[in-house]
């Protein structure tokens, strides 16, 4: 059945389908709907949960830690600041291997104030052991969660799924819900290995020699390479009961196509109407972003003759943030091709057809691939 | 009848020779008992418990965050209570610094949403795991790394009791090591009681207070007869019971036990005397307004 929803009540109605046992969400604008949402279905008795309402985002976290570790579900959402709070428990929750589900309604980070959206904040975890997809659509939002669960469940990582404030979080689309009895054969309750439990006492996230770190490290690095293949798994699997397919990187373009924007979020959605209209472009979505979908990546941009990241996000001092890992997943290729690096969209920026037409236009007309980094005009 | 059966501590920890903690912890999960989860942070605590493949507990254990002992130790009851294990006790074990300090965010958090765990103080009043620096449970005068000789302590011990207390908590309690019974006790009251419980072990250090590491047992004494550390237990935040404490010492006779305290002048030793007296006279008196209902 088709519903009109925003991406939080996507968020929102994904997570109450997952049934989580346990809850922790503090307040921060553009989240908060998805808390309040959630604790409308708790106290409406909808879900069966316990909503623990934490007086910090670090709290939020250390909560879902505990509640995870009991062997229970969880679930929490944060945005911009607020995941900034969460980072250190970030990688207390990767380290502990726990399966955490975290939505992060991306927004830009202080200071100065802007509610509006851009992915320094998700992009700023990078490094802290947690997965990330990026959402374009409510679907992908409702869709994503429920997939997210499952990969979170089966690799014991903690992950992030991420969409855009307001243009995601606030505004309305029709969105396929899925039955629950659907939802509760692709995604059962969690059956944990490891918990904390009096009947097989064990000791969890003590000290450790710098060995026994390294050896832990190496194999989280040694799991990380296995996710895209387990994703694609659990994708198919998603497709069958579901009917809709999704990729670690998706490609959207007609035969032809030699030049390709890749992004990751609602701009993606403006690309591939842009792209409708100028067939020898191409869409490449990045909807992983960790582990980095190198594999995917270079099999999607097959066929293009160059490429043009437009990130919405900026590292300040090296660029932006999908320009240099895709630069560095593609080195070392036989057939590499140039990389344009375009930052557009920051702190919620509008990006229409119109601008992406005059960058393209623009980088079409330059007899050398720019190496320096452009801008989107504002 | 006292059995290894309820021993949940492996003989042999890293604590220091003479560490009040570890005789603490020991009663503590013996009173608790073995349906116990134990939910710890950086401190003292942490290294008492063991190094990887070793652990000092018999029990469940998990080292959190600094800082966030209170709401990991509620995020896991939440889960242990979804998962119908209702009867198993959550244990949030934390210093002063991550009481005090770093943790009384999620602390306050976890008390005013009254969630369900013992959660006990180790108060050794100072960063000792880190080698003794000042914390906001450094007593006045005292020395510290970061409170030299030269300028020790200029500020009286955080009154974290009273703190606790104003969370209108079901119940809350002082202990001390040189009393096993009173403590474990006082844990097993708070075991038959829901909601948040807690207890502040006040934990003699020779490594941080400067003492022959024989005298630990005597110092927790000490603090409790000079009434620097009185015995007593609060219910719902307002009914507050003495413990038997034994006939009032002066407080001198504390102080002049401790090397960190070395130097302190007779008129700053009065001082403290004052202070200690004005604290144990407010203690008396709500203990008898309690008695008499006039809380």
């Amino acid at each position: 059945m088709k519903k009109l929803m925003t991406g939080n009540d996507a968020a929102a109605l994904a997570a109450k389908m997952a049934k989580p046992q346990v809850i922790a969400a503090y307040p921060i604008t553009p989240q908060t709907s998805i808390a309040e949402k959630l604790a409308a279905y708790v106290a409406g008795g909808e879900l069966k949960s316990r909503y623990i309402k934490v007086e910090s985002e670090t709290s939020a976290l250390a909560a879902c830690i505990g509640g995870s570790l009991s062997g229970a579900r969880v679930f929490t959402a944060t945005s911009s600041q607020g995941l900034a709070l969460m980072h250190e428990l970030l990688h207390w929750a990767s380290g502990a291997r726990l399966p955490i589900l975290l939505v992060d309604v991306n927004r830009s980070m202080a200071a100065p104030w802007s509610l509006g959206v851009d992915h320094n904040d998700t992009l700023s975890q990078r490094d802290t052991g947690c997965l990330q997809i990026y959402c374009e659509t409510a679907q992908e939002v409702l869709d994503n969660i429920l997939i997210a669960f499952k990969l979170a469940e089966k690799v014991l990582i903690p992950t992030m799924v991420c969409m855009d404030g307001f243009l995601l979080s606030h505004y309305s689309e029709p969105v396929e819900v899925p039955e629950q009895e659907a939802v509760d054969r692709f995604l059962p309750p969690r059956k944990a290995r490891y918990r904390l439990d009096p009947s097989d006492p064990c000791t969890f996230g003590g000290g450790v020699s710098g060995q026994v770190l390294f050896e832990l490290r190496q194999r989280m690095q040694e799991d990380m390479d296995r996710i895209p293949a387990q994703l694609s798994r659990i994708c198919r699997e998603f497709a069958l009961q579901f009917g809709r397919q999704y990729e670690a990187v998706e490609v959207f373009k007609e035969e032809g196509a030699d030049l390709a924007l890749i992004t990751a979020g609602t701009m993606a959605g403006t690309v591939k109407a842009f792209v409708q209209e100028n067939k020898t472009v191409g869409l490449v979505k990045m909807r992983l972003f960790r582990p980095f979908p190198g594999k995917e990546l270079k099999k999607a941009l097959k066929g293009f003759k160059k490429a043009v990241v437009i990130d919405r996000n900026l590292s300040p001092g090296a660029g932006g943030i999908f320009a240099q890992e895709i630069k560095a997943a593609l080195y070392g290729s036989r057939k590499r091709i140039p990389i344009v690096s375009v930052i557009g969209g920051l702190g919620g920026v509008d990006v229409t057809k119109e601008h992406l037409d005059r960058l393209v236009t623009g980088i079409r007309q330059q007899r050398k691939v720019p190496t320096d980094l452009l801008w989107m005009e504002v | 009848m006292e059995t290894m059966e309820n021993e949940f501590v492996h003989s042999g920890s890293f604590a220091c020779p003479g560490c009040g903690l570890a005789i603490a912890f020991r009663h503590v999960v013996k009173a608790l008992g073995k349906n116990t989860v134990i939910i710890t942070t950086a401190g003292c605590g942490s290294v008492v418990a063991g190094y990887y493949p070793m652990t000092t507990s018999k029990l469940p254990f998990f080292h959190c965050s600094f800082g966030t002992v209170g709401a990991t130790a509620a995020g896991l009851r939440a889960g242990l209570d979804m998962l119908g294990k209702t009867k198993t006790q959550v244990l949030a074990w934390a210093g002063d610094g991550g009481t005090f300090d770093i943790g009384l965010q999620s602390l306050s958090g976890a008390a005013e949403r009254n969630d369900d765990m013992v959660y006990v103080c180790y108060d050794n009043e100072a960063y000792m795991n880190t080698g003794v620096q000042r914390s906001s449970s450094t007593p006045l005068g005292a020395w510290t790394t970061t409170t030299p000789f030269q300028a020790p302590e200029d500020r009286p011990k955080k009154r974290m009791a009273a703190i606790v207390a104003a969370h209108e908590i079901p119940y809350m309690a002082t202990a001390s090591i040189s009393d096993p019974q009173d403590l474990e006790q006082k844990v097993r009251r708070a075991k038959g009681i829901k909601g948040f419980r807690f207890i502040h072990i006040l934990i003699p250090c020779p490594t941080g207070w400067l003492y022959a590491t024989k005298d630990s047992v005597k110092l927790g004494r000490l603090a409790v007869l000079s009434r620097i550390f009185p015995l007593y237990e609060v219910f719902g935040g307002k009914q507050y019971r003495l413990s038997p404490m034994g006939e009032k010492v002066p407080v001198h006779e504390y102080v002049a036990s401790q090397g960190r305290f070395k130097g302190l002048s007779e008129e700053a030793i009065q001082g403290i005397q004052g202070n200690a007296d004005q604290d144990w006279t407010e203690l008396q008196d709500l203990a008898a307004r309690s008695k008499e209902g006039r809380s």
